[in-house]
């Protein structure tokens, strides 16, 4: 591959928002090189590609940086315009995944990690807020797919999806971790069964870090802000 | 066929003048629908935007559409009189990364420093600061963000603009000067000179009053809490 058209991503294997952008990479079939990035030692190349916030993912196409998950992902659906197209052509839809997709990433997100760095009162608060939420999206969905159906494969992937597999892995490490189910198949069935679906897909599955790597990680993470919440 | 485009908002709202903004910059009629946002949310209101409760909402044939980032986007895609952004994708990218930033950094981090009391206000205005500073490097010298018409991120930055200014006015305090940020600062007047921006603006004495009131309710609060 020659240095024009070259693809980096520079991510960190525990990022949710890499996971997304990493995903949608490789259902495009885009060649990519990648590069994990060691977050308590951020690459000067990473500080120059990304200097407002020097975080992770950043997408280096012709040497050119982007950042920012989801406005990563537009650019990837708006540059190799292979199937599977992450947004629908119709604006009202894609003003729906857009909408969604943000709800997702700056609501759920913020919240489930809320859930994970505390305990007591603050953690139900955080439970019943996510649990709210997520009914919020469950009704959606009924919506997108009126006659129930959660099928998926590799062709139809949307941007909502990826949003929903960097959040929702397959192992269910959250209930070893904290003893609790964020996800309930009783509460959001259709919910559930597409993300079900969709990490089992063979290429989603191959991006799944290993589960006892996720469940000492987020075990890292919690007892560390519990920590420092009693000290 | 006769097209049906609604607007849900409230008078002193950026968000909802950015949606209006967008409008009247490709010439799309709209009904506008002034909402009581504080008191008394319209069942209406609540219907198309169960997820928020908030305005701007648009209502295109019947279609709501929430969250002004959003409903920008579905303006662009939808009119394409006068485009807000570029038709390259690393250039909307840039675009797309400056609107965000703007919306979801600066407006924060200056509201804050506009409001916080005196013993936060140092930090809150150092950091708001930081973020003009920033978004001043996205100008380079051009007449807009947009280049040389108005685009996504000007719009996204109207706050900037109008806003910012008359609560420096009703604070007294100042964080956009033409001496710190004289980029910006150019730029505030050569978006606020343009005719079509002028018509989506709230009145400037009503703006600034409201202003003034709020900062003799957190005086008074202030006062109320010291005794």
């Amino acid at each position: 591959m020659g240095e024009e058209n070259k693809v980096m991503l520079h991510g960190n294997w525990s990022s949710p928002f890499v996971k997304i952008v990493h995903l949608a990479l490789t259902l495009k079939g885009v060649p990519f090189e990648y590069v994990e990035e060691d977050l308590e030692n951020k690459s000067p190349q990473l500080l120059k590609f990304n200097p407002v916030h020097k975080k992770v993912p950043v997408l280096v196409h012709n040497g050119k940086p982007i950042v920012e998950s989801l406005i990563i992902t537009e650019y990837i659906d708006e540059t190799w315009k292979n199937s599977p197209q992450f947004l629908p052509e119709d604006p009202y839809k894609r003003a729906k995944v857009r909408f969604w997709s943000n709800f997702v990433q700056q609501q759920l997100f913020g919240s489930i990690f809320t859930i994970i760095k505390t305990e007591g009162e603050a953690q139900e608060k955080a439970i019943k807020e996510v649990s709210e939420k997520l009914q919020l999206l469950e009704e959606e969905l009924k919506e997108f797919f009126p006659d129930g159906s959660c099928s998926i494969d590799s062709e139809n992937v949307g941007l909502l999806d990826l949003v929903f597999c960097s959040l929702f892995g397959p192992q269910k490490v959250e209930e070893e971790v904290l003893g609790l189910k964020i996800l309930d198949p009783g509460k959001t069935p259709l919910l559930c069964s597409r993300v079900t679906a969709i990490n089992q897909l063979s290429l989603v599955k191959e991006l799944t870090p290993p589960r006892d790597k996720l469940v000492a990680f987020l075990k890292f993470i919690r007892e560390n802000a519990l920590k420092s919440a009693s000290g | 066929m006769s097209e049906e485009v609604k607007v849900f908002g409230f008078w002193c709202s950026p968000f909802s003048r950015r949606v209006e903004l967008a409008l009247k910059l490709k010439g799309v009629q709209y009904e506008y629908i002034e909402e009581d946002v504080f008191k008394n949310k319209s069942p209406l209101l609540l219907k198309y935007n169960p997820v928020h409760k908030k305005i701007p909402v648009l209502l295109h044939n019947g279609k709501p559409i929430a969250e002004s980032l959003v409903i920008l986007e579905y303006i662009e895609e939808t009119w394409k009189a006068n485009p807000i952004l570029p038709e390259d994708p690393y250039e909307k990218a840039m675009v797309r990364f400056w609107t965000k930033f703007a919306d979801e950094k600066c407006l924060p981090a200056l509201w804050k420093a506009g409001w916080s009391p005196e013993n936060e206000r140092e930090k809150a205005v150092d950091e708001a600061c930081e973020c003009l500073k920033t978004l001043e490097s996205a100008l380079k010298g051009k007449r807009f963000f947009g280049g040389e018409t108005v685009g996504l991120v000007d719009i996204a930055a109207n706050f900037i603009a109008f806003w910012l200014r008359l609560i420096q006015e009703a604070t007294g305090q100042e964080l956009l000067s033409a001496e710190k940020f004289p980029d910006l600062f150019k730029w505030t007047d050569e978006f606020g000179s343009c005719s079509v921006v002028k018509e989506s603006l709230p009145p400037r004495d009503k703006l600034l009053a409201f202003f003034k009131a709020r900062v003799a309710e957190a005086m008074d609060a202030q006062t109320n809490a010291s005794k």
